[in-house]
């Protein structure tokens, strides 16, 4: 099934305000196993338009890691084409940024010397790299914290680290694999109001994949919903929601509908997903 | 390093002073009452009377530096030779799969009892003692570099590749200090192997250093002596493992 809702250019000019930056065309990914092949992806086709959150919903074991290794260059054997501005994703790409769902900070580099990273790896002179990485430490709220180590943070201040690192490199799409899933639902509130101010700021485009409906309801401009395994793509949602937008929404009508409606759709997929889990288990318990 | 820091680790370090103290005065009560034979175990007392005489009479300076000399060379080259070789296991599979047993079953080898044949090679030398020092402290330095750079966690590699780093650049910039911590363990458990071996073949070859005067001590049934310059060897230890741990802290100060 494809979801995709606009026409990707194959043309590789830099993308205008609202073009599609980012083109998944017919994704397909299945893996090898003792037991035979599973297929993570079936036929999955999405389109981002430049500045637009788009996030990728669905339960666990859909895919959704698979869709952002595949996008982020660190899976290349699949089926299908994904693209930026055209050009068709062969490995990382200097124009996508990631954030991963694992605390990733070098626990070995301060917060400066671990935003400054990617600047550092393009040469940039010492003094020149920490005011650029002093400015992104700033933006995700971490100004005086430039000479602790990551050992000396907690769970939401080193996401914000990765976060920081990340911006630093200026992707053009920025991808992030659920970079608040470890974290307590008020630090992933507010977190997500942090991303959303940076967001709007920078006029970012982002690709969240996530599990979890309030986050993506409260940040996104859309919204795919996966299936369970294999994971197809449901369908789209739009979330009409005024920006700018902060965590406060949560508690409007609006946002309540969005959520019962996404959560109609999973329900369905996140029960198979329990019942084959189950199954698995009673398998292998009997065997 | 802030005072709050520097408060518990000061006390740790009276605590461990205070540990060593009542352990050699329970040594002199048990001693001094019979309960061990100071024929076997000079009482603590004796021990550091005859530290003077040992220093005095004894050229331990010069042994000390030979020993140290010895145990630096030794401790230099297993690091360079052991964490070389644990990175090539590291990069070549094959090779991993071909010779990680091996390692790690050598590791457990008395080589010192293979002193003879090391004579043979290197002659009655210092190059003698420190080469059996060497082999035998090489494999924890290989295989704890290994463990290193294996147990690197995949999401930091892949934050490499998502900055396109090249294989040279993840290497230096992500491996290497993940990797750090686990590869020091392997040196410094490579040193306590190479010491150990070091002050054996002295022992046993009767060379030079700290072991020949142990021996010598010994034979002329000097306990308290022998006792003393046991407390020398284990200086040499002190000084590298506190050398280490500044490097250490130097090359990974988060640690």
């Amino acid at each position: 099934m494809s979801a995709s809702s606009a026409t990707a250019p194959r043309s590789a000019s830099p993308p205008q305000p609202g073009e599609a930056i980012l083109d998944v065309d017919h994704l397909h990914v299945a893996f090898q196993t003792p037991d035979g092949p599973v297929i993570a992806v079936e036929d999955v086709s999405l389109t981002v338009r430049k500045g637009e959150f788009l996030s990728i919903i669905g339960p666990s074991g859909c895919g959704k890691s698979t869709v952002f290794n595949v996008v982020g260059g660190l899976l290349t054997e699949h089926e299908g084409r994904v693209s930026v501005a055209g050009e068709t994703i062969v490995g990382p790409h200097p124009s996508i940024g990631m954030v991963f769902q694992e605390e990733s900070t070098f626990p070995w580099r301060t917060v400066i010397d671990n935003v400054a990273f990617p600047l550092e790896l393009t040469g940039m002179p010492k003094a020149q790299r920490l005011e650029r990485a002093r400015h992104f430490i700033e933006m995700v709220g971490l100004q005086g914290f430039e000479r602790r180590y990551p050992g000396e943070l907690s769970g939401g201040m080193r996401q914000r680290v990765s976060l920081a690192r990340t911006l630093a490199s200026e992707p053009k799409i920025l991808l992030m694999d659920e970079p608040f899933a470890a974290l307590d639902e008020q630090t992933r509130l507010l977190l997500g109001d942090k991303v959303l101010q940076i967001q709007q700021e920078l006029q970012q485009t982002t690709l969240l994949i996530t599990h979890n409906i309030t986050e993506a309801v409260q940040m996104s401009d859309r919204i795919l919903v996966m299936t369970y395994r294999p994971g197809k793509a449901k369908r789209i949602v739009e979330i009409d929601l005024p920006r700018p937008r902060t965590s406060e929404i949560v508690g409007s009508e609006a946002f309540g509908r969005y959520v019962a409606q996404i959560w109609a759709d999973l329900r369905e997929e996140a029960s198979r997903g329990l019942t084959d889990d189950e199954t698995s288990r009673n398998r292998g318990s009997a065997s | 390093m802030s005072k709050a820091s520097r408060g518990p680790n000061a006390l740790a370090f009276a605590v461990g002073i205070g540990c060593l103290v009542v352990f050699l005065l329970v040594m002199e009560a048990l001693i001094q009452f019979g309960f061990v034979n100071r024929f076997i175990i000079p009482p603590p007392s004796e021990v550091a009377m005859s530290f003077e005489r040992v220093i005095v009479e004894e050229d331990i300076l010069h042994r000390f530096l030979l020993t140290a000399t010895e145990c630096l060379t030794a401790g230099v080259m297993l690091t360079v030779f052991g964490v070389i070789g644990g990175v090539l296991l590291h990069r070549f599979k094959l090779l991993q799969q071909a010779c990680e047993t091996w390692i790690a079953a050598a590791a457990s080898a008395p080589v010192v009892l293979m002193y003879p044949l090391f004579l043979v090679i290197f002659g009655r030398s210092a190059w003698t003692i420190i080469m059996i020092g060497f082999v035998a402290a090489l494999p924890p330095v290989i295989l704890k570099t290994l463990e290193g750079l294996s147990d690197t966690r995949r999401v930091l590699v892949n934050v490499g590749k998502s900055f396109n780093l090249t294989p040279m650049q993840s290497f230096w910039k992500i491996l290497f200090p993940a990797a750090l911590p686990t590869i020091f363990v392997g040196i410094r458990l490579g040193l306590i192997f190479a010491l150990i071996n070091i002050v054996g073949v002295e022992f046993l070859i009767n060379f030079g250093g700290l072991g020949q005067l142990i021996n010598e001590l010994a034979e002329r049934y000097d306990l308290a002596g022998t006792y003393a310059a046991i407390c020398f060897v284990i200086l040499v230890s002190v000084v590298f493992f506190m050398s280490l741990e500044r490097i250490e802290r130097w090359l990974r100060p988060a640690h």
